[in-house]
């Protein structure tokens, strides 16, 4: 290798090595300091979307934490946000939901319900939820068969977690809106409110945008 | 020539990993007489914080600008179950900062929404009727500043001759408005900057 190849090399090399991203602080809320397991980045989608816009959503009958089932096709006639998310106790997740946490009055004026899925059991889930005080949300166990409901919308990964994702789902049933988002990053809420502002506009021009 | 290819090739990596280890660790927050960090906040748009903060309209400001001796500043979050505990009671010490003359315009409060978007920013602001100014942070430049701190977190900060000087910083919710205001004013005061929290 000659001096002006290394050169280039070596300018690569340095680039890379000095501007690799830092791990950001996304599980910012001290309520889970030292509780988390802390991850590095992880790549950013690991499944193929088996489900469009414009599609019928697949319904789904999963446990939930009152110890009873909920299912999608309860909800005809009101707008489902489904809230996937990778797994209990990691750093992302545990900001995610907490944050929905105040968003109650917000569904409820666009005739909307929330349900919250992962794929961990329920014992799991129970505890890990009462760590955020508790959720108005119902949030629903995908744990048996294993990840069965997400495979089932085309984001269960290959190790087993659920990808960071969102659908919305009319009052008859149609996915109207999917953001299979960066595992690594926390969808911004603006994507899901205007979502749901186009939804319930009187002239419901959103449809399969 | 191979020899110089190996020279620079030694110095180069070198380079390098002691870079990475700059650029890449997050700094602690700022400490106790430290000079608080001089990031370049958004002017509000609302006239009602403009004044609080004695701000004419523009496009940013620094916290030493701010009219005030003393300025509480909340990093928080929408997305933190504590923050949202806590609003209460950052309300209640507003209101009591407020109502004393003594403390009326002198002692301030900002919050920064670490990692929020203004839409998320607004429905925590109006979530918890906050009364002071918070500012969106959507893509964590205030909050890498700040040392990348987790939430609630509270810096007091003295400003005096066109510095603003950290001298109180400590993660988590305080206990009792009452209690912390007292902490504050005691160690705002305070000519001993390198008392700990």
């Amino acid at each position: 290798m000659n001096v002006s190849k290394s050169l280039i090399f070596l300018c690569a090399v340095f680039v890379l090595v000095v501007f690799m991203p830092a791990e950001e602080v996304f599980g910012l809320s001290n309520a889970f300091q030292g509780k988390v397991f802390e991850q590095k980045d992880q790549k950013p989608r690991d499944s193929v979307l088996k489900v469009a816009v414009g599609d019928r959503a697949p319904d789904f009958e999963l446990p939930n934490l009152s110890g009873t089932t909920t299912s999608l096709s309860e909800f005809r006639r009101k707008n489902v946000v489904i809230s996937f998310v990778p797994a209990a106790w990691t750093p992302v997740c545990s900001d995610q939901w907490p944050g929905y946490n105040i968003l109650e009055d917000l569904f409820a004026e666009f005739n909307a319900i929330l349900l919250g899925i992962a794929v961990d059991n329920i014992p799991s889930l129970y505890a890990w939820t009462r760590e955020m005080g508790g959720l108005w949300f119902p949030v629903l166990s995908d744990f048996w068969p294993h990840g069965e409901t997400a495979d089932r919308f085309g984001v269960l990964r290959s190790d087993g977690t659920a990808e960071r994702a969102i659908f919305i789902i009319d009052g008859e049933g149609i996915i109207r809106y999917i953001d299979v988002h960066d595992i690594n990053r926390r969808p911004p809420l603006e994507t899901i409110v205007d979502q749901l502002k186009r939804m319930t506009s009187p002239d419901n021009a959103g449809r399969n945008d | 020539m191979k020899r110089l290819s190996e020279i620079l090739a030694t110095v180069f990596l070198c380079a390098a990993l002691v870079l990475s280890v700059s650029v890449n660790v997050s700094d602690a927050a700022p400490t106790v007489g430290s000079e608080f960090p001089d990031v370049a906040i958004t002017v509000p748009d609302s006239k009602e914080h403009r004044n609080y903060l004695g701000l004419k309209r523009g496009d940013s400001f620094k916290l030493s600008q701010v009219a005030a001796d003393t300025i509480i500043v909340e990093v928080l979050s929408m997305y933190c179950p504590f923050c949202q505990a806590e609003a209460p009671a950052v309300n209640t010490l507003y209101s009591m900062i407020e109502d004393d003359p003594e403390l009326r315009g002198r002692v301030k409060i900002i919050g920064i929404a670490a990692g929020n978007t203004k839409l998320e920013r607004d429905i925590f602001v109006d979530k918890f009727d906050i009364p002071f100014p918070v500012f969106a942070d959507g893509d964590f430049l205030f909050h890498k500043a700040l040392g990348e701190v987790r939430t609630p977190y509270f810096f007091g900060v003295r400003i005096a001759d066109g510095a603003a000087t950290v001298f109180y910083s400590n993660l988590g919710a305080f206990d009792d408005p009452a209690s912390f205001l007292s902490l504050i004013l005691e160690r705002s005061r305070s000519k001993n900057t390198e008392v700990s929290p």
